[in-house]
């Protein structure tokens, strides 16, 4: 730790203004704040820092992700060896071995554009290299099918950064979330790499799938009246998205988060209790016919990316609403939301991503009343008295 | 004929004074015409020719014209320009007129004309009212065909219903065609990327 302090205090001033290197300032910056707590101190004012930065925040969040990474590289290798056919001959190591090959280069491009772009436009304007993308660059990977071609992830995660977050001004001016708007991006612009039945499962096309094999979704399977079972979902040895399969290991994340106070709670039940409540009054009032609307309650929970969208999308710091009580609606309205498109709409049968999207976009709205309401009633309060 | 102010009136809205990546005008028609490139120069070509007469008419008109019910007179000379226009498309080329659907009618309400004739025909001679509208309208048609360019070809993978990357070979190497492209949302993501590029090089229209 000494030796890399020692060399980091080196190179320092070539680094600062009227170095060699000083164009590389905010670079070098982004390397040395990942590695050691900036001491650097405001000049000016009183300002009460919290020894939690921002980095130390994401990193938490990549931690939190662990959980679902790993069981999703074992899931992508299970359900690879079930379309082959060899899932009897096969031991836990090659399982995960296998899934372990088909998701790392995802991530890894995925990194690689993410983080040579926030570079590139720190660079260009001057700015301190922002970590937000350090979770982005994460989610982003966990969120998109197996079978996804290398080059379609750098396309989408290209333009989520750029259009999604640079455009704004960088990390937290965003409002939307970029790893969703990646996905969105790719599911409307390549449907089918991105839905259906292929493309969960890595290799599809280059290796023969066994005799009988049916590749559809819980969700896709529950539209047309067949309903998985809830501990098989819950337990995610399912085809779906890298990390959303397994409730498990979604939960595990969700602990972290809770117990670090790193995301919210409010969002968190709101979105739960929003889908258990739009769920419950479909199964009520929903048509025979629909065989979504049919579908038990709590089924929904499980399937797709309800978890993952309400433990990791909804409770982003940034996108989210930021008033204490404007999270309880935003919650309950991206659950409720959810569910309505994937009952009602059945184009979609994943309705998370458009539904967080859907609410990114009226969060600051449900802030802007709930401050108003706040000023209203200060208002009223100083007339009493005045 | 040419004096500076008439040069001006024909060119700067090819460029500095662009009624799309400048005024933000007709952004409308813009998105909804410009999945394929031949029927956003039939448009480009359509809104020049009514932008630059309707300009002439009303610019003649423009001693006489009451400024009570200005917008009503040069709604009726548009909407006449416009019906020609319309007919002369089912006539001749009638496949695009399909393409183009209502959006040709809906020219009437391109916030380009009535722009135009209210900022600068309202004002001037027919000569320079005339090269106002044929600037105007080619500024329009510049950006139409920008962006359906880039849309036709990530999106169809065509050009002019050309094939251009739709072969096998393409296919195999792991490229599709983008979706989003035939969308009217990146219509809008690429008139703002033309936008951004005008204005990163243009220091005078950088908003302080």
């Amino acid at each position: 730790m000494n030796a890399l302090r020692n060399f980091l205090d080196n190179v320092k001033p070539k680094f600062q203004e009227g170095g060699k290197f000083a164009k590389f300032r905010s670079t070098f910056g982004a390397f040395e704040t990942f590695l050691f707590t900036p001491n650097e101190t405001n000049k000016c004012g009183v300002h009460v820092r919290d020894a939690v930065d921002l980095k130390r925040t994401m990193i938490v969040v990549v931690l939190a992700l662990v959980p679902a990474l790993l069981f999703g590289m074992y899931n992508t290798g299970y359900q690879h060896f079930r379309m082959t056919g060899e899932l009897a001959d096969v031991t836990f190591w090659q399982i995960f071995f296998k899934g372990f090959l088909a998701v790392l280069p995802i991530i890894v491009v995925s990194y690689v554009v993410g983080l040579a772009i926030e570079f590139a436009s720190a660079q260009m304007r001057g700015h301190e290299v922002n970590e937000g993308f350090l979770v982005s660059g994460m989610l982003i990977p966990l969120v998109m099918p197996a079978d996804v071609p290398l080059w379609m992830v750098g396309v989408a995660t290209a333009f989520a950064v750029i259009f999604g977050k640079e455009v704004y001004g960088g990390t937290g001016m965003n409002f939307w979330n970029p790893a969703l708007l990646a996905r969105v991006f790719l599911f409307f612009a390549y449907p089918t790499k991105m839905s259906g039945e292929t493309a969960w499962y890595y290799n599809y096309s280059s290796e023969v799938a066994v005799d009988g094999f049916s590749g559809a979704t819980p969700l896709a399977q529950a539209n047309a009246g067949h309903y998985t079972d809830f501990c098989d979902a819950f337990f995610g040895l399912i085809p779906g998205s890298i990390g959303e399969t397994s409730a498990v290991a979604i939960l595990i994340g969700a602990f972290i988060l809770l117990y670090t106070g790193v995301a919210s709670w409010k969002t968190m039940i709101s979105v739960f209790v929003g889908g258990i409540a739009m769920g419950w009054l479909f199964n009520q009032i929903g048509s025979a016919d629909n065989a979504m609307a049919q579908l038990p309650w709590y089924n929904h929970l499980v399937y797709g990316g309800f978890c993952f969208g309400a433990v990791f999308m909804a409770t982003d710091p940034v996108t989210s609403a930021r008033t204490e009580g404007g999270k309880f609606i935003y919650g309950f309205l991206i659950g409720a939301m959810a569910i309505v498109i994937r009952v009602l709409n059945p184009g979609f049968p994943e309705g998370m991503m458009l539904a967080i999207l859907l609410m990114n976009t009226f969060a600051p709205l449900i802030d802007h009343f709930f401050v108003q309401a706040n000023i209203n009633r200060r208002k009223k309060r100083v007339t009493i008295k005045a | 004929m040419s004096s500076k102010k008439n040069k001006e009136a024909l060119l700067t809205p090819l460029g500095l004074n662009n009624p799309v990546t400048v005024q933000v005008l007709g952004i409308c028609s813009a998105l909804a015409v410009t999945a394929k490139l031949m029927p956003a120069i039939v448009m480009g070509i359509s809104v020049t020719i009514i932008t630059a007469l309707s300009n002439v008419v009303i610019s003649c008109l423009r001693k006489t014209i009451p400024l009570r019910i200005r917008i009503i007179v040069q709604l009726v000379v548009v909407a006449a320009l416009v019906t020609i226009v319309s007919e002369v498309l089912k006539a001749f080329a009638y496949d695009i007129s399909v393409q183009l659907s209502v959006y040709v009618g809906l020219i009437i309400t391109n916030c380009i004309l009535m722009g135009r004739l209210e900022a600068f025909a309202m004002q001037n001679e027919p000569w320079p009212s005339f090269l106002d509208g044929i600037g105007n309208g080619l500024g329009y048609a510049k950006i139409l065909i920008i962006v359906a360019f880039f849309r036709e070809l990530f999106g169809s993978g065509t050009l002019f219903g050309v094939n251009i990357l739709n072969y096998d070979c393409v296919a195999n190497a792991g490229y599709v065609n983008n979706g989003l492209m035939l969308m009217p949302p990146m219509a809008l993501i690429i008139v703002a990327c033309i936008i951004w590029w005008q204005r990163a090089h243009n220091k005078d229209l950088q908003q302080k």
